[in-house]
């Protein structure tokens, strides 16, 4: 545990943000990985017109999806959430790997 | 032989979900599980394990206060009151949850966090004492039970659905999963997993419902389908009743306009969702992780924002369902339609239906992931909401004292655990329901209007008394659950039809006779009883706490739009425009 937190530290400069753990990351990475699952499925598969009225709604969703989820992400990269060492809670990517 | 148990296995499921469908569920899964694990690193002492060290941002908890709501009573009851009613049911929204959550955040939050309670029935102890905190955490905990099972009950007939599983088997795979990431990561899992889920079902309604509306012609296609559905259909509300939110006759149950708007504003607008938004701890639960007092009373402030326009995700889907799908538009015409969740089709399935009919595979895998995420956090609420209610309210007070910190945080867990199970028995308690917003705000009525009674008199006038506290709260809960007896089906089938008041007009009034019982006894009680000294209500009671322990010194160094009135004033102006537009 330790180690991979290490890594994750020496990988960024930012140590003392909220990191992976930021939930604006994890709504990114979860859109960013549905964008591209029904975009692909917009282009490859059956669009199904018949039920959605003739609309390719993967297509058009998958390409939303895939530009809000970067969005996300965009912004934990550009304005990290600092966290204070002293409140050790939920976000903390900054308390020491003692209380670990 | 080919495969004779799997065939006709297939043939039962509602909807036919393919492998892109499951990929996309288990992504979900990956991730709410990986938060779990995530989250546990982090967690160290109790307080982290029940308010996440009270480090979140406001936006977080403000998302999370909405989705830990978003859950059954959003999306299915929305959707199947709408798909029967129409229109009246955004009254929900724009007259229940938003003021509720306005004065939440301006009033009642700086109470909350500044007195730095853990839970409601806490705030009732040092308020009132040992009998008014037992009555509320006995009672909180039952409704919490519940209002889980209700959630267990849905996402039993979702996997239903999907799989074709019987009601145990999906009921108990359902709660298997809710309990391991439960107990897995606390509250700070409970809540990431809300906010991710809110952006998942957001995804997923927003292009069900935009579908919906290409296929019916728009508003104004939908507006025809419904009036030409009720002129053949006499027996359901006229097409003018459900196409306007005023003055919902069709919701309230009264036949004359002006009760009905009186029944709205004062059953539903003021006891039941100023009772529940204000008193239920499963959301003050989220503001109270947050950072500061001003993030706290931000936070149902910034809820209150996408609250507004989640009717449009759920309650159109409902009313669009009920003119594109055949299933429920003969449903809404008085047929009895074999099919759906339970063997017959209902209201409550409406959504899946439209799912079905609308949605090519793939966002069909992620609306059925939404669901089952939005069903398992309304149930991990309830449930982590229960297990702090019990853990410290309960067993500490009242049974085992002075253990250690982890003593309780174990406690907690085998109370999770005890929790998830009974869950199970309540789930079938909901399937006595065509149209679960019914009985939900049935339940609401019996814990949360004479809560809510209580505690803004007790907040307001220094005089009520200990006893006042806690007969008032035994009398109003007594007075709604004998109200719902007499009425027409707000019990389902065990009300007796003596007061001739059905629909959700009979839960507005058992709530409302429970406001006014509590209230008038409480008053009585204490004129002839003692009160508890003033100096013991400092930022308990409103005229003996200092103004400036209701506010953050910082705030007012703020932008407006990081300010609680600021914000609570365009949320206000907002909702007035959309009641007035519809």
């Amino acid at each position: 545990m330790n180690q991979s937190r290490n890594q994750t530290s020496a990988a960024s400069p930012r140590r003392h943000t909220a990191g992976l753990f930021d939930i604006r990351t994890i709504i990114g990475a979860l859109l960013v990985v549905y964008g591209v699952i029904l975009a692909l499925m917009g282009l490859f598969a059956d669009p199904e017109t018949d039920k959605t009225g003739g609309v390719n709604a993967n297509l058009w969703t998958g390409v939303v999806l895939l530009v809000a989820g970067l969005l996300f992400v965009g912004w934990a990269r550009l304005r990290p959430v600092v966290v204070p060492t002293d409140t050790g809670g939920a976000e903390t990517g900054s308390a020491p790997p003692s209380n670990h | 032989m080919p495969t004779p148990a799997v065939a006709p296995l297939a043939t039962d499921t509602l909807i036919d979900a393919s492998a892109v469908d499951y990929l996309i569920v288990a992504i979900y899964f990956a991730f709410v599980l990986g938060i779990g694990v995530m989250a546990r690193r982090q967690v160290s002492e109790s307080i982290d394990f029940f308010l996440s060290g009270r480090s979140l941002p406001a936006w977080v908890t403000g998302l999370a206060f909405v989705s830990a709501n978003l859950g059954a009573v959003e999306i299915m009851g929305m959707s199947a009151t709408g798909a029967e009613i129409g229109m009246p049911t955004v009254h929900y929204f724009w007259i229940g949850a938003i003021p509720a959550m306005l004065f939440l955040g301006v009033v009642m939050m700086p109470f909350y966090y500044g007195s730095k309670v853990r839970s409601v029935p806490e705030f009732m102890f040092r308020r009132f004492g040992t009998g008014a905190h037992l009555v509320n955490s006995i009672s909180f905990a039952v409704a919490q039970l519940l209002i889980a099972g209700i959630n267990l009950f849905l996402l039993g007939t979702v996997i239903q659905a999907l799989l074709g599983w019987p009601l145990l088997v999906a009921l108990l795979v359902a709660a298997g999963v809710v309990l391991s990431y439960i107990t897995l990561g606390g509250l700070s899992a409970a809540i990431y997993n809300e906010v991710l889920q809110f952006f998942v079902i957001v995804a997923a309604l927003l292009p069900l419902t935009l579908l919906g509306l290409d296929r019916v012609g728009g508003w104004g296609g939908l507006q025809e389908k419904i009036t030409d559905a009720a002129a053949d259909n006499p027996d359901t509300a006229p097409a003018a009743a459900q196409l306007n939110s005023w003055p919902g006759n069709a919701l309230s149950g009264f036949d004359s306009d002006l009760l009905s708007v009186v029944g709205i504003v004062f059953g539903l607008g003021f006891v039941l969702s100023f009772g529940y938004w204000t008193t239920n701890f499963v959301e003050v639960q989220r503001a109270m992780a947050s950072n500061s007092i001003s993030s706290a009373r931000k936070t149902p402030i910034i809820g209150a924002f996408p609250k507004m326009f989640v009717p449009f995700i759920t309650i159109l889907p409902g009313m669009i369902a009920a003119v594109l799908v055949a299933e429920i538009a003969q449903k809404k015409a008085g047929e009895t339609v074999e099919g759906g969740a339970g063997g017959t089709v209902q209201y409550n399935d409406s959504l899946l239906y439209l799912m079905r009919d609308l949605l090519p595979n793939g966002l069909l895998g992620m609306a059925i992931a939404g669901l089952l995420a939005a069903f398992m956090a309304g149930m991990a609420a309830n449930i982590s909401a229960f297990n702090t209610v019990f853990s410290y309210d309960l067993w500490e007070r009242y049974v085992v004292r002075d253990r250690p910190d982890g003593y309780y945080l174990a406690v907690g867990r085998l109370a999770t655990v005890a929790a998830t199970l009974i869950a199970i028995g309540t789930a079938y308690l909901a399937t006595n329901f065509s149209n679960i917003m019914d009985y939900l705000q049935t339940l609401f009525g019996f814990f949360n209007a004479p809560l809510f009674a209580t505690f803004i008199l007790g907040m307001f006038w220094k005089r009520m008394t200990p006893t006042a506290g806690w007969v008032g709260l035994v009398a109003g809960t007594a007075s709604a659950v004998t109200v719902a007896f007499l009425t027409e089906d707000a019990f389902g089938s065990w009300s007796t039809g003596l007061i001739p008041v059905g629909g959700q007009g009979a839960a507005f009034l058992a709530a409302a006779t429970a406001f006014v019982v509590d209230i008038v006894l409480s008053v009585v009680v204490s004129l002839v009883t003692a009160p508890k000294p003033a100096a013991e209500l400092k930022g308990l009671v409103w005229s003996e706490t200092p103004r400036e322990d209701l506010v953050d010194p910082d705030e007012a160094s703020y932008p407006w739009y990081r300010r609680t009135l600021p914000l609570a004033g365009v949320a206000l102006a907002m909702v007035v425009v959309l009641n007035v537009a519809f």
